[in-house]
């Protein structure tokens, strides 16, 4: 329910917004410079370089700013920051909804969709058959339990910040297992690398497009699929006392956002950017760049720039 | 200072029996009264005050209402930083003005280093900027390098002239003293969300954030430094006609210059400390990519970036301690400018060639790519292989302390009753001190249960606890071993020093990889860092036992293990007591970086209220640390004087 809500809010504010942008397209952009967010992981920092060296050709001041991505979206709704390219449904819909609220601005979605949920590595398919099944993997909570779980399996979540209900959703389908919030991101990732280079089972919390699919072999664990009244209706799924007695949707989307000034005094700019629409293959392709390749994000954009002439110069009509 | 006193040990110095006997029976009546009323065992969530949304509202007015003139202030202060930008890796694209090429930097800081130091600092400056260029870190280097040379002097002199007004009045210091306290003892990412309320984003709310972090030290030191100027000196100075003004920057200043000195490497520190942790909101530079690269795994790289943080503080640190004790150099008059100046000169004629040279040879403005290094990838191989291939031998040894001492350790901690945590340290406070001693513990743990953090602070003490009886259980014998072989010293010096300035973010990964994201986790990141005072304290307080007293002791036929036990350590105690109440301080600091493994004490609350600018949640939690800080300082405190006055040493 809250995501079709969502949905036709946003296209309300996408289309106030392209009237905004068609009134104000023939004023001049400014020369100070568009102040770009940029975050800590591999897509969007390439994604950013990219828009931010097709404006620079096009003759726009541009600057990277480095920001948490909760922190961030108190920058945008005050004017310190302009743009950001990927806004992720799952972790950030509430800091986004409370920056529009603040005065920031949907720059609309992409075509790209994101999807976070519990993953797995490949190997574990052999230690516990029935992989991706959720069920098959609460028969298997005995390989996962730890010194500190019990009896429990472990499941190594994401920051307790991110608004899920893995906990609820443990309770909700009566699984055997113990939910361990992480901090940060990086403390996945080390779990991770740990795990799989011991061939060590392990459930964790994990995202698409991610650079995790081009250096570890796995995949989403397969929940009773989504459905908006699993949140809402207790009802509805397996547990006729609980909400969330089901799987996140496998289809979150990705969106941009920016800052009020950013049409006002950037209305050329402002009108490409609206325009912007990546894929996920597209944004898969960037990232690996980078994670697999090696090159720096900077030099990883100009290479897409080189790549994909025909994708950026419709944005640019 | 008698030595007597120390080996015969009189009935006083033990706590009375009767003391002890009342403090027990208190306790023990709390817990029954726990049991049977339940407002005395957990305090009810309806009974919470809404403090923290007071504060958030606060803040939020005021940002409001402030903004012209916090703005004005970030205005101000980002132009010096724009002028060192400019030079240091931006230019003036306006003008057509390129910044300061690689070679001018790496030549200019040798130069420098050996203007200020002669050769051995100039090699040093020399080869640690080279390191910068050489391992593709120069943009981002210069990034760091200009907050850190911004930020330096700003808090060495508004710490220094709070210092001295701190002297001058008796108020101001009372009051400058509390502040300082809370400051110093609120971890600096708490220092955050209110930073970024008030003065938005990027370099300059970063650099403001530092300031907060980096001035108490100094203004603490410039406080010391002049109140231990000997009374002569000032007498002399009195004497020979000095204004007020004079007698303080010819006579009380230069007096206390050693002191200032240690101020002045605590600010160099502190900034390169939140390099790292300022980059949360915005500040671009080492820190920023540091943070990239943990997130992608790279720990190699994130190595190199966290020496060259290193580095920058090790250079900084060398240079003014050598410009402070370098003696002013007679210059005969009559000579000519060129000579007197040479150095200035020099380096003109560096930034002049190496700038025209630039034009020619684009590799001598930005350093190529093809020919930096790197030796990320063998210790990416490192950390894996040693996650791999020791995790067999650690496992046992993570499972067993976690079944058999911290996980009962906790759900004691979760299970006590508020009134006997609150009562314990006021009971001690009381023994120690008196009643205002008693309550402190009352009045800060009690507001803080008030304010609806019980559960994150007694998750935090019971980290905070164990991290520092296994602090006190390494460090000491460590400390004792140093003070007895100078090459043991050496070797513990050089490792805590490289401890306390690399960047501890990057530890936490092979942490995690060994022993998992839990408790365990948390209480060896912490230990890493709050070992160090525990050591270096230990040795100090045993190299400073009279050598007479060590002599009689030996005289008097005692060996080694007896003069240790019953001479040197019960000398040296106030000094460990002041050890391991640092300890407890560093292992409090890292509280806050612990929420980045996972955890659930107050750290995890400070981080927590980060993306939400949640400034309430955020600022509370920090208090809550600098609380048990304060509390442990005070009781610590008392602890030492009473035990000094019992050597005679007080």
């Amino acid at each position: 329910m809250r995501a079709v809500t969502r949905f036709v809010k946003s296209g309300v504010v996408g289309a106030a917004m392209l009237a905004a942008g068609a009134t104000g397209a023939s004023a001049q952009d400014s020369s100070d410079p568009i102040r770009i967010i940029t975050n800590n992981w591999t897509s969007q920092l390439v994604l950013s370089n990219v828009l931010g060296q097709i404006l620079q050709a096009q003759g726009t001041n541009v600057e990277y700013k480095s920001s948490d991505t909760q922190l961030q979206y108190t920058a945008l709704a005050g004017g310190d920051m302009d743009f950001q390219v990927e806004v992720w449904e799952g972790s950030q819909a509430e800091a986004f909804e409370k920056a529009l609220a603040g005065g920031a601005v949907d720059y609309g979605a992409h075509e790209a969709v994101t999807r976070e949920d519990w993953w797995y590595p490949k190997y574990m398919n052999e230690m516990c058959p029935g992989l991706p099944d959720w069920k098959a993997l609460d028969a298997c909570a005995g390989k996962l339990a730890t010194a500190e779980t019990g009896s429990k399996g472990r499941f190594v979540g994401p920051p307790a910040d991110w608004g899920k209900h893995y906990s609820e959703r443990i309770q909700a389908l009566k699984m055997n297992f113990q939910e361990v919030p992480v901090g940060q991101a990086a403390t996945l990732w080390a779990e991770l690398q740990a795990a799989y280079d011991r061939k060590e089972p392990i459930v964790l919390f994990n995202w698409t497009p991610n650079f995790i699919e081009a250096k570890f072999d796995g995949q989403f664990v397969e929940f009773p699929v989504y459905e908006p009244a699993c949140l809402s209706d207790p009802k509805w799924g397996s547990n006729p006392d609980a909400v969330y007695d089901c799987g996140a949707p496998a289809k979150g989307y990705l969106k941009k956002a920016g800052s009020k000034q950013l049409g006002e005094k950037w209305p050329k700019a402002a009108a490409f950017l609206k325009k912007v629409n990546f894929t996920n293959p597209q944004i898969a392709a960037a990232a690996a760049m980078v994670d697999v390749d090696g090159m720096t994000p900077e030099d990883a954009a100009k290479k897409w720039i080189a790549d994909n002439e025909a994708v950026w110069k419709a944005w640019l009509q | 200072m008698t030595s007597s006193a120390a080996v015969v040990r009189p009935a006083a110095a033990r706590a009375p029996p009767l003391d002890l006997i009342a403090m027990v029976a208190v306790l023990a009546a709390l817990l029954v009264l726990a049991q049977l009323v339940p407002v005395f065992d957990k305090w009810p969530e309806a009974l919470v005050i809404p403090v923290r949304g007071w504060v958030t509202d606060f803040f939020a007015w005021f940002a409001q209402t402030a903004k012209p003139v916090t703005r004005a202030i970030a205005w101000l202060l980002a132009q010096p930083l724009a002028l060192v930008e400019a030079l240091l890796y931006r230019g003036i694209p306006a003008w057509k003005w390129p910044p300061l090429p690689w070679p001018a930097i790496v030549l200019g800081a040798a130069l420098l280093g050996h203007w200020i130091g002669g050769r051995p600092l100039a090699l040093l400056c020399g080869l640690a900027s080279f390191y910068l260029a050489l391992f593709g870190l120069w943009p981002d280097a210069m990034q760091t390098l200009a907050i850190v040379l911004v930020t330096v002097p700003l808090a060495a002199i508004s710490g220094l002239l709070l210092g001295i007004w701190a002297t001058r009045s008796r108020r101001a210091e009372r009051v400058l003293n509390v502040i300082f306290d809370v400051m110093q003892a609120t971890p600096h990412m708490a220092y955050l969300g209110p930073v970024v309320i008030l003065f938005g984003f990027g370099q300059v709310p970063a650099m403001l954030a530092t300031l907060g972090f980096a001035l108490p030290p100094m203004a603490r030191c410039t406080i010391l430094g002049i109140r231990t100027v000997p009374r002569d000196v000032i007498e002399a100075g009195h004497m020979a006609g000095c204004t007020p003004l004079q007698l303080l920057w010819k006579v009380e200043l230069p007096a206390a210059e050693r002191t200032l000195l240690l101020g002045l490497n605590q600010v160099v520190m502190q900034t390169l400390a939140m390099a790292v942790i300022a980059s949360l909101v915005g500040a671009s530079g080492l820190g920023q990519k540091l943070l990239f690269s943990l997130q992608q795994l790279q720990i190699g790289k994130a190595v190199e970036q966290g020496v060259a943080i290193t580095l920058i503080a090790i250079v900084l640190d060398r240079m003014t301690q050598a410009f402070m004790r370098r003696n002013p150099q007679r210059i005969a008059p009559g000579t000519p400018w060129v000579r007197r100046h040479r150095y200035l000169v020099a380096f003109g004629v560096l930034v002049v060639v190496t700038i025209a040279a630039a034009r020619m040879f684009p590799a001598l403005a930005i350093y190529p790519k093809e020919l930096t290094l790197s030796y990320g990838g063998p210790i990416n191989d490192a950390v894996r292989w040693i996650s791999r291939n020791l995790f067999p031998y650690v496992k046992p040894i993570r499972d067993s302390i976690t079944i058999w001492l911290l996980l009962p350790l906790r759900d004691f901690y979760l299970f006590l009753p508020w009134p006997v945590v609150i009562g314990i340290p006021a009971m001690i406070g009381w023994h120690f001190g008196g009643w205002r001693l008693a309550l402190l513990p009352v009045g800060l743990l009690g507001f803080l249960m008030l304010a609806g953090f019980w559960t994150p602070l007694m998750l935090t003490l019971y980290l905070v606890t164990s991290t520092t009886v296994l602090c006190v259980i390494i460090g000491i014998p460590l400390g004792i071993w140093a003070a007895r072989r100078p090459l043991a010293a050496r070797i513990i010096n050089t490792v805590c020093d490289t401890l306390q300035t690399f960047p501890s973010f990057i530890y936490l990964i092979p942490v995690i990889m060994l022993f998992q994201t839990s408790d365990l986790s948390n209480v060896i990141a912490m230990l890493a860092y709050a070992t160090v005072p525990a050591i270096r304290f230990t040795y100090l307080g045993l190299l400073r036992v009279p050598q007479a007293t060590v002599e009689a002791a030996t005289a008097a036929g005692a060996t080694a293990a007896q003069r240790l036990r019953k001479v040197e350590l019960p000398i040296a105690f106030p000094e460990i007591l002041l050890g391991i109440n640092q300890t407890i301080m560093m292992a409090l600091a890292m509280v806050a970086i612990t929420a980045l493994i996972g955890s659930r004490d107050l750290g995890q609350e400070i981080y927590k209220a980060l993306p939400g600018a949640d400034t309430g949640r955020g600022l509370l939690a920090g208090l809550g640390i600098a609380f048990i800080g304060i509390i442990a300082d005070r009781l610590i405190g008392a602890w030492a004087q009473k035990r000094k006055k019992e050597l005679g040493m007080g």
